[in-house]
């Protein structure tokens, strides 16, 4: 028999799988982003709209650190955010006072919000004044509308394979770059596909399994709600292949608050959007973008907002405290 | 000037003699029996197409409505018609001439399914 998988969920207190002081911090998310520490083989996540509250307990230096933002919709305009490009710009900010200076960027995926050339041109165009020159992306849905991924890949998969997917290696950590948001069959989920698996398995084969993996995709890899889409239907798939490496995190965007999870030796993020928050997990009729006050829109609560994952070995526990 | 107007008048007759026909040749298919081709509306709201099944008849047009701020797609499961993407306010529709089940869902939100069932 299989053994069971203890999920465990943090500040879960109503035993729905729902982070609520995730989500609450969430709230006052926009042109959000999060820093990513990778120190002693263990990644720790700080939103970005917290960090300046954080003073004494800044994050230190690690061997490795990045930022990954999120579902930035550019040409989005309703009234849940008609300044799409005022959030992001409010991220390059954020990421430009960064005293510890990220090495480059990981955009998971919504660049867009309908695939026109000029909304991708917009965010290069902002993107060019972050600091970190490098930006890795992966699809969202909304970048692949009408021509099956192929403006995206011709814009940003210079040498991925397939839809998009590839990996690369910084200082010592593996990250792996995926495309679930393509091919997706009626009444499903994310779907990362045969091809994809088999190169996810050939790709990790002959690393150490002390190596960190860092995956990043649209989608999360994960089941956070799956009456709404918010999950990948072959993901277990992915994440047997990542099994013998001792620490492994999951980066992913699509829904548009911060959730983290820890399962195992996986430990599972989600990035808030830099354009318009989306409602907790069944707490609405639909996953449809969430209209707040304008002036909670860019202010900050009063709340402290950092993730830290921390671990002797694998990753263990995730926790969100500080004052 | 004058021919402008001229040819304009010229068109506006044509396009209702067009109609005359069109509503005559309706006529008479319906004499013989069959129900008049007609429209049917499908909403798309919070993520969900309204209603989730409809029965037309054959010949019938068939027009979705994307009322949602986010964009959607109609696409039938075997790929017998397919939307571009539908931003807010915009519509697709299809004229279904066979009867027959269609199922189809949305390929950006794929949770979003429906059917039209044709007879
Ligand atoms: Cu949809």
């Amino acid at each position: 028999m299989a053994k069971r998988v203890k999920d465990e969920m943090v500040h879960d207190h109503n035993n729905d799988g729902v982070d609520r002081r995730g989500f609450l911090k969430c709230m006052a998310w926009a042109g959000t982003g999060a820093l990513c520490v990778m120190q002693g083989g263990v990644l720790k996540s700080y939103s970005l709209s917290r960090l300046a509250d954080l003073g004494a307990s800044a994050p230190a230096a690690g061997e490795l650190s990045f930022v990954q933002i999120s579902d930035s919709h550019m040409g989005f305009n309703k009234p849940a955010n008609p300044d799409v490009a005022g959030t992001l710009k409010a991220a390059v900010d954020k990421i430009n006072g960064l005293s510890v200076a990220p090495e480059f960027m990981l955009h998971t995926g919504d660049i867009s919000h309908l695939s026109k050339p000029e909304e991708f041109d917009t965010v290069d165009q902002i993107l060019k004044g972050a600091k970190p020159k490098n930006v890795f992306y992966v699809p969202g849905e909304h970048d692949v509308l009408n021509d099956d991924g192929k403006q995206f890949l011709e814009r940003y998969g210079k040498g991925a394979k397939g839809a998009g997917w590839y990996s690369f290696d910084k200082k010592g950590t593996h990250f792996i770059g995926l495309v679930n948001v393509m091919n997706l069959k009626a009444g499903g989920l994310g779907t990362l596909g045969h091809e994809q698996l088999e190169w996810i398995e050939d790709d990790v084969k002959h690393l150490k399994s002390s190596t960190p993996i860092v995956v990043f995709a649209h989608i999360p890899l994960w089941s956070v709600y799956p009456e709404w889409g918010w999950g990948t239907d072959d993901s277990a798939q992915a994440l047997a292949y990542l099994k013998k490496f001792g620490s492994v995190t999951v980066l992913n965007g699509h829904i548009h608050q911060t959730m983290q999870k820890v399962e195992g030796n996986v430990t599972f993020h989600t990035a808030c959007s830099t354009a318009f928050p989306q409602p907790q997990p069944g707490k609405a009729d639909s996953p449809g973008p969430m209209k707040v006050p304008a002036e909670q829109l860019r202010s900050v609560l009063g709340i402290t907002d950092v993730n830290f994952v921390t671990g002797q070995h694998a990753l263990a526990v995730v926790d969100s405290s500080l004052a | 000037m004058r021919r402008g107007v001229c040819s304009f008048v010229l068109m506006a007759i044509g396009i209702a003699a067009v109609a005359c026909m069109e509503g005559g040749s309706r006529r008479s298919i319906a004499s013989a029996g069959e129900p008049p081709a007609s429209n049917a509306e499908v909403k798309i709201d919070n993520f969900s197409f309204g209603p989730p099944t409809v029965t037309v008849a054959a010949g019938t047009t068939v027009t979705w409505t994307n009322r949602d701020d986010i964009p959607h797609t109609v696409v039938s499961d075997d790929k017998a018609f397919k939307s571009k993407v539908m931003d807010t306010d915009e519509k697709f529709s299809f004229t279904f001439a066979k009867p027959g089940t269609y199922s189809y869902f949305c390929s950006v939100h794929p949770k979003m399914t429906g059917k039209v069932v044709v007879q």
